[in-house]
């Protein structure tokens, strides 16, 4: 009888630590992918209980669950909790689409006083406090992958990249790390 | 590296996150399939592709995603302007900043 299938963590194991800086991959979290016109924010804004943002780079923050702005119809939500958010959304009447994107992302955190150093190795975007402050978050590119980048402290980020990319990714950290 | 003004995140960002997505302002025909093949060819292949000031799509692709529109001048490579998508075509762009 065949074992029963089990999701292969792709980041298990890898870690980077400097004196200026940590990379680890994130916990495993829910994650979804939302578009809804302007006239289905309330709604869809209740059903997550949680206000979708609508300024650029904006977030918005409730316990385990956060929403990230990433485009004028487009947000990322994310539960640490793995909560099923596309369910939440099934009872809103008005047009969006939700679509579980738990498993094409992961995540990867990166903190301490080098964290915007490290992560500038990679990534074009400004990260100075004065522009991407605590709290924003965008989409952009890291390298040659595209990432949503989110600033969950003053040394701190969250970088959320595809599965299959994230090799990519956290190698080209570590070794930022490394130099950093 | 050259900043593009995205007009849907109202901030300058690195020429990275962008694409282009060739000329602005060309108008589907509403009958197409009542026109010409002279006129479907001025229509679906000639562009006017100046030396100066030009109207391009150009797409956030790495950012909001959102297409938009900008006026470049193709001989500095300098972004005059950018609007918002279905806009109308600006009848007067803005002084030179000397930047």
């Amino acid at each position: 009888m065949a074992d029963a299938l089990v999701r292969a963590d792709v980041l298990a194991g890898r870690r980077a630590e400097t004196a200026g800086v940590s990379v680890v991959p994130g916990a495993p979290a829910s994650r979804l992918s939302l578009r809804a016109p302007q006239a289905g924010i309330a709604a869809l804004s209740k059903a997550l209980g949680l206000a979708l943002p609508k300024k650029p780079k904006g977030t918005a923050q409730d316990g385990t669950r956060a929403a990230l702005w990433l485009g004028p119809d487009e947000w990322l939500v994310l539960d640490a909790e793995g909560v099923d958010l596309a369910g939440l959304c099934a009872s809103v009447r008005t047009a969006h689409s939700a679509v579980d994107v738990s498993h094409r992302n992961v995540a990867i955190l990166v903190s301490g006083p080098a964290a915007e150093t490290v992560l500038a190795a990679g990534c074009p975007q400004d990260l100075a406090p004065a522009v991407f402050p605590v709290g924003a978050a965008s989409r952009t590119v890291l390298g040659k992958v595209e990432i949503v980048l989110w600033r969950t402290g003053a040394d701190a980020f969250r970088v959320e990249v595809w599965r299959s990319f994230s090799d990519y990714a956290f190698t080209l950290l570590a070794e930022a790390a490394r130099d950093a | 590296m050259l900043l593009i003004r995205c007009p849907y995140c109202e901030e300058d960002r690195p020429e990275l996150e962008f694409r282009h997505a060739g000329e602005a302002h060309i108008a589907r025909p509403e009958r197409i399939a009542a026109i010409s093949d002279e006129a479907f060819e001025r229509y679906f292949f000639l562009r006017a592709n100046p030396k100066g000031l030009i109207y391009e799509r150009w797409r956030h692709l790495h950012g909001c995603a959102r297409f938009f529109n900008a006026v470049r001048d193709t001989v500095s490579d300098r972004f005059v302007m950018t609007y918002k998508a279905g806009e109308p075509k600006p009848e007067t762009l803005p002084e030179e900043t000397g930047r």
